[in-house]
């Protein structure tokens, strides 16, 4: 690297290839004001929070900031919510990423499987969710679809004579894995029915000719097909789905109990609400090593998939 | 007997009609929320669920006086497009050195980038919240313009860099034998190729800021506080404004909503990075 700037450097009226070799040096600073940006932002704030995790600060009780060392670490993990908290995160992304990825498949493929009337305005109608913002999602989900006495599904069921479900508060987080199933579906079904349209439609003719069934097609052509893009509603939803905030802000906030809490809510009610940043700050240490196996683990999936073109 | 084209007919009609239904399922929460908020408070809470009912616009009417809705939408727009723009700016160099001059770390970079998304925000929560207050800057614009920017940064490079990468280097190359600086191959030649590229990508950022809701529900209160902490501001179990509450949203989701619908082909490139075309 060092010896070709000097070499470019000295070296009058480049030609072609030489002029491309001059060329690395704007490269390299144009990149770096990202790279440096975002180092900062996760350098910065992880060193403040790893600081602020090892000594006692209570927002409540100022000027006690004395080394505690793992106290907090402790504490955190033995908190009543730990435990409640990181498996239904784990609940929480497991069941949305099988509905939507499996549900994703399934409606992309029916859609895909004949010309019927209206199919430009089912594919508007089934992707809408996506774009509706989480907070207005919950709202509506929580009261005019899930509320007990006026919701449309306390209607269904008095239509069909059963008592209405009271769905937030008897099935807190089923609830809101349907909310936010809702949402994400249509992510998934966006990008899986786009990438079904670019099968070679030739190869489907041939296996047809072959005299491979719809089902044989589907296993053997369409799902390798969708390997890669699978994969990529798989590492983006991950990534939202693990820091889950905003429906169970508006929805439940985290209850009743722990029943519908998640780290990151756990964390913030830590942290905004009991204003124990010593703990808190160690919550969220905690919740960084998990989504860095996480993204270890889906890098090692995807990346290569992603950057191999 | 049915012809072998008559079962064809009756297949995709059946697949039609399922289609249908889903689509109408999935959609039916928004449709109700629309119509919902045409109605009146009573119509809104009555038990059954009302399909017919005189229509109202008096919930449009009346969301500027009850919560000054302009100003938390004027709060949207202004702290989506500013983190928009900053993000180009540092977007489009990094991306045209890692489309046209690419090293052996360019890679690494690139994953790297995407795996600062990985980190949640829940773990810097704290550092944030006192960095902010240190610097005065708990409910500004100023920083959840500065925040969207960094965490849309890795999508937005990485979506220009896949269309950049398709675009041949010899326009570049040619621009190049003409004497065109950097800053002039990037502004006169790369930018107009990749108009859609680069539209599409405004469009999802715009769309992340628009409807993110950890920082601006954490970091604002009331002068900075976008449409999302406006409308977290109805879950409170006593707001029984449902007519209001929903045509508050309508007004907030609608742009956004149209926004995907038009530009839905585009946003599955960029959203996908590149693995659907």
């Amino acid at each position: 690297m060092t010896t070709s700037t000097i070499k470019t450097a000295t070296t009058p009226a480049p030609a072609q290839p030489r002029q491309r070799k001059r060329r690395i040096g704007p490269g390299w600073f144009l990149v770096s004001p990202s790279v440096a940006l975002l180092l900062i932002w996760m350098i910065v704030p992880l060193g403040m929070t790893l600081y602020f995790s090892t000594i006692r600060y209570n927002l409540l009780y100022p000027g006690e900031n004395e080394f505690v060392g793992l106290e907090n670490f402790t504490f955190f993990l033995t908190d009543p919510g730990f435990f409640p908290g990181a498996i239904n995160t784990l609940l929480l992304v497991g069941s949305v990423l099988f509905i939507s990825v499996v549900l994703g498949v399934l409606i992309s493929a029916l859609l895909e499987a004949a010309d019927f009337g209206g199919r430009g305005v089912v594919r508007v109608l089934l992707i809408s969710p996506f774009f509706i913002m989480p907070t207005v999602s919950a709202l509506v989900w929580k009261n005019l679809i899930f509320h007990p006495v006026s919701g449309i599904l306390a209607a269904v069921w008095r239509f069909f004579g059963a008592q209405p479900v009271d769905w937030l508060a008897q099935h807190p987080l089923l609830s809101i894995i349907i909310i936010v199933s809702w949402q994400w579906l249509p992510f998934a079904i966006l990008i899986l029915m786009t990438a079904m349209q670019s099968l070679d439609q030739e190869q489907k003719e041939a296996a047809r000719l072959d005299g491979a069934g719809p089902i044989a097609i589907f296993w053997h052509l369409t799902l390798p097909h969708l390997a890669r893009p699978i994969a990529v509603v798989i590492m983006i939803e991950t990534i939202f789905l693990l820091s889950l905030f905003a429906e169970i802000f508006t929805t439940t906030s985290g209850g009743p109990g722990y029943a519908s809490t998640n780290l990151a809510y756990l964390i913030y009610n830590q942290a905004l609400l009991q204003f124990d940043v010593g703990m808190a700050s160690a919550g969220g240490l905690i919740a960084v090593v998990i989504a860095n196996i996480a993204a270890i683990f889906l890098i090692r999936m995807i990346g290569k998939n992603l950057t191999d073109q | 007997m049915l012809t072998l084209k008559q079962t064809r007919r009756v297949h995709s009609a059946l697949i039609g009609l399922i289609a249908w239904a889903i689509a109408l399922l999935l959609f039916f929460p928004i449709f109700w929320m629309v119509l919902t908020s045409f109605k009146t408070e009573i119509d809104a809470f009555a038990s059954p669920p009302q399909f017919i009912f005189h229509p109202t616009l008096d919930n449009y009417l009346h969301i500027q006086e009850r919560s000054g809705y302009l100003r938390f939408a004027w709060n949207s727009i202004t702290i989506a497009l500013g983190s928009t723009v900053l993000g180009l700016l540092f977007a489009i160099p990094a991306a045209y050195s890692m489309a046209f001059h690419p090293t052996h770390r360019t890679k690494g970079t690139l994953l790297w980038m995407l795996s600062t998304k990985m980190l949640p925000p829940v773990g810097v929560l704290v550092p944030i919240y006192l960095l902010a207050k240190q610097f005065g800057l708990l409910d500004s614009r100023i920083a959840l313009i500065v925040i969207y920017t960094l965490i849309n940064l890795p999508i937005m490079v990485w979506m220009i860099y896949t269309y950049f990468k398709d675009i041949p280097r010899d326009i570049l190359e040619a621009a190049r034998m003409d004497g065109a600086s950097t800053l002039q191959e990037i502004v006169r030649v790369l930018l107009p190729i990749s108009k859609g590229g680069i539209a599409s990508t405004v469009l999802l950022s715009l769309i992340l800021c628009w409807n993110e809701a950890f920082w601006s529900l954490n970091l604002t209160s009331s002068q900075a506080a976008p449409l999302t902490a406006l409308i977290a501001s109805y879950s409170s179990p006593e707001g029984l404004f449902w007519a209001k509450l929903s045509a508050v949203s309508t007004l907030a989701c609608a742009p956004i909503v149209i926004f995907g619908w038009i530009s839905q082909k585009q946003l599955v490139r960029g959203l996908s990075f590149g693995a659907v075309k």
